[in-house]
């Protein structure tokens, strides 16, 4: 482990109008580490995200990106250093713009050339034959579109990826395939993860520390070895393992 | 075969080029559009009221604005086969003539409306805040007038006439504008792919131009040429107040307004430009109605 954290948070705090979202939340993920954050619906672990991605201004506590404290205004470089694929590729894709539109849209923002060997260096990295180019979103299959998402995502080479929930709209054999390519990219390009998700099995199979939230608080921290010995130290940890498998046995 | 091949570069499932894409778009929406006859309707009348402009010297027998005082007020016939005015005029060759003053109309208060009324719609749903309050509230004071009584004061203010007749009726017509604008923009401001566009650094002005826009696009289209009718009206409505294109101009408003001392005794001075009117109104309303369904879908 590296001296400066890829992303360290401290004393995270976010307030929507009365409600308390996130709680004194902190902690840190190294540089090429994956770190999973779980929780039920409403637990803020979609929050916390946001205002790492810099979506959500209206925070207070400490946010560091690869050792530079982050302002709420976020700056240019920041953007080419970490990006985010949301949860719903048939939301996150704009319904009018191609996917070279889509793709091309990052690089003529941050002023970068070679813009054709950088849209196509990306759609192969994530597996989208070049014919799917100048297709519309409405020609594309979830799985496909997701593939999209990830790829604009990377088309500006970003160290960080913040993943929130990127496989939850997905049929099951198609989350399969989509988990698969995150994992590989993440070896391939030596990327930072944070998961967030619902789905302890995804994360289990992704993530190599994880922090459940409850009510916006982080209740435990474990690694991924704690969760297969199923050896939670705290009660709610273990109810939501409980009730994982319980669904697993079902299903 | 050159017809099929074509058919199939324009349909294809990958096309290759930025234009392709594009143009196989439009070709699809337009698959959709042509299966509703109505719409069709709509669209013929509007092309032919098109080419009547643009070819009205040769579809006119006479000078609309030549005056013979002798034949004044002559019932259809072969000659004139819509008869003539009180001033003797052929009132077939004022109507083609007229479809030109209408079609300035249209276009000057389109060009004048839709522009301002996207911009300030988009603009204000997005930034939101203080920007948003100031603009709505001069919506609103706007939208507190009757259109026609907005528009009869500017052109009262503006002194009569064709041009001014446009500036009042633009002036009066942007609101709804940019009310729909608005709408629009509150719904496409919280999408993922707009979050995705600034997680990419892009300014305000970017988003708003270049992916809050071309979403808003459509139903201000559609809007637009159901409004056209309505402005068509307005216009027709300012010259039959004397208001709008002044004598001796070819304005159907105004024709119809010239008739009306006669209308019992001579219907056909003011029955035909009223059946002008009547059709046009219609064909951009069945338009309209047509756009919405292929471009408004989602």
């Amino acid at each position: 482990m590296t001296a400066t954290p890829a992303i360290a948070v401290e004393k995270l705090n976010v307030f929507f109008g009365d409600s308390h979202v996130v709680k004194d939340l902190s902690f840190t993920v190294s540089p090429g580490e994956s770190y999973g954050i779980v929780g039920e619906s409403g637990s803020g672990k979609s929050t916390v995200l946001r205002v790492l991605a810099g979506l959500n201004r209206d925070w207070s506590g400490a946010v560091a990106i690869l050792g530079e404290s982050q302002p709420k205004l976020r700056s240019k470089a920041f953007y080419r250093s970490s990006q985010m694929v949301f949860q719903d590729p048939y939301g996150s894709l704009h319904p009018k713009k191609t996917v070279d539109d889509t793709l091309a849209e990052p690089l003529t923002i941050h002023g970068l050339g070679d813009a054709q060997a950088r849209i196509g260096r990306a759609m192969s990295d994530v597996g989208l034959p070049a014919s799917f180019r100048f297709r519309y979103p409405h020609q594309l299959s979830g799985g496909q579109r997701q593939r999209v998402a990830i790829a604009r995502a990377l088309v500006l080479e970003p160290t960080i990826l913040l993943l929130d929930e990127p496989t939850s709209a997905l049929d099951v054999s198609i989350q399969a395939e989509v988990l698969n390519l995150l994992t590989s990219l993440r070896h391939a390009r030596k990327l930072t993860y944070i998961l967030v998700s619902h789905d302890l099995a995804v994360v289990a199979h992704m993530c190599e520390r994880l922090l459940v939230m409850q009510f916006g608080a982080g209740v435990e921290e474990m690694t991924a070895a704690t969760l297969a010995a199923r050896a939670p130290k705290t009660d709610y940890a273990r109810q939501l393992l409980t009730a994982s498998e319980g669904f697993r046995r079902a299903g | 075969m050159a017809v099929t091949s074509r058919t199939a570069w324009l349909t294809t499932d990958s096309p290759t080029s930025r234009r392709q894409a594009r143009l196989g778009q439009l070709y699809r929406q337009w698959l959709a559009f042509r299966r509703n006859r109505l719409a069709l309707a709509g669209l013929g009348i509007v092309v032919a009221l098109l080419l009547i402009a643009a070819f009205a010297p040769l579809l006119a027998p006479q000078d609309p604005l030549a005056q013979n005082l002798p034949g004044r007020l002559q019932p259809p016939s072969w000659q004139h086969l819509f008869g003539t005015d009180s001033l003797g005029r052929d009132i077939y060759s004022r109507i083609v003539y007229g479809t030109r003053v209408t079609l300035v109309i249209v276009i000057l208060v389109v060009i004048l409306v839709g522009p301002i009324g996207l911009l300030i719609g988009a603009a204000s749903g997005y930034l939101g805040g203080w920007v948003d309050r100031l603009l709505m509230r001069i919506t609103d004071v706007f939208l507190a007038f009757p259109r026609l009584v907005l528009a009869l004061a500017f052109v009262a203010a503006l002194g009569p006439g064709l041009e001014n007749a446009v500036i009042a009726i633009a002036i009066t017509a942007w609101p709804p504008y940019a009310r729909v604008a608005r709408a629009e923009t509150l719904i496409i401001r919280s999408q993922d792919y707009i979050a995705a566009v600034r997680l990419q650094g892009a300014s305000q002005w970017r988003i708003v131009w270049k992916h809050v826009v071309p979403m808003c696009l459509p139903s201000l289209i559609v809007r637009t040429t159901l409004d056209m009718a309505g402005i068509i009206l307005t216009a027709a409505g300012l010259g039959f107040l004397g208001l709008g294109a002044q004598p001796p101009i070819p304005e159907w408003g105004a024709m119809i307004s010239a008739g009306r001392e006669q209308i019992f005794d001579q219907w056909w001075v003011a029955t035909f430009p009223g059946l002008a009117i009547c059709i046009v109104a219609l064909g951009f309303n069945l338009l309209g109605d047509g756009l919405r369904d292929v471009m408004d879908q989602r």
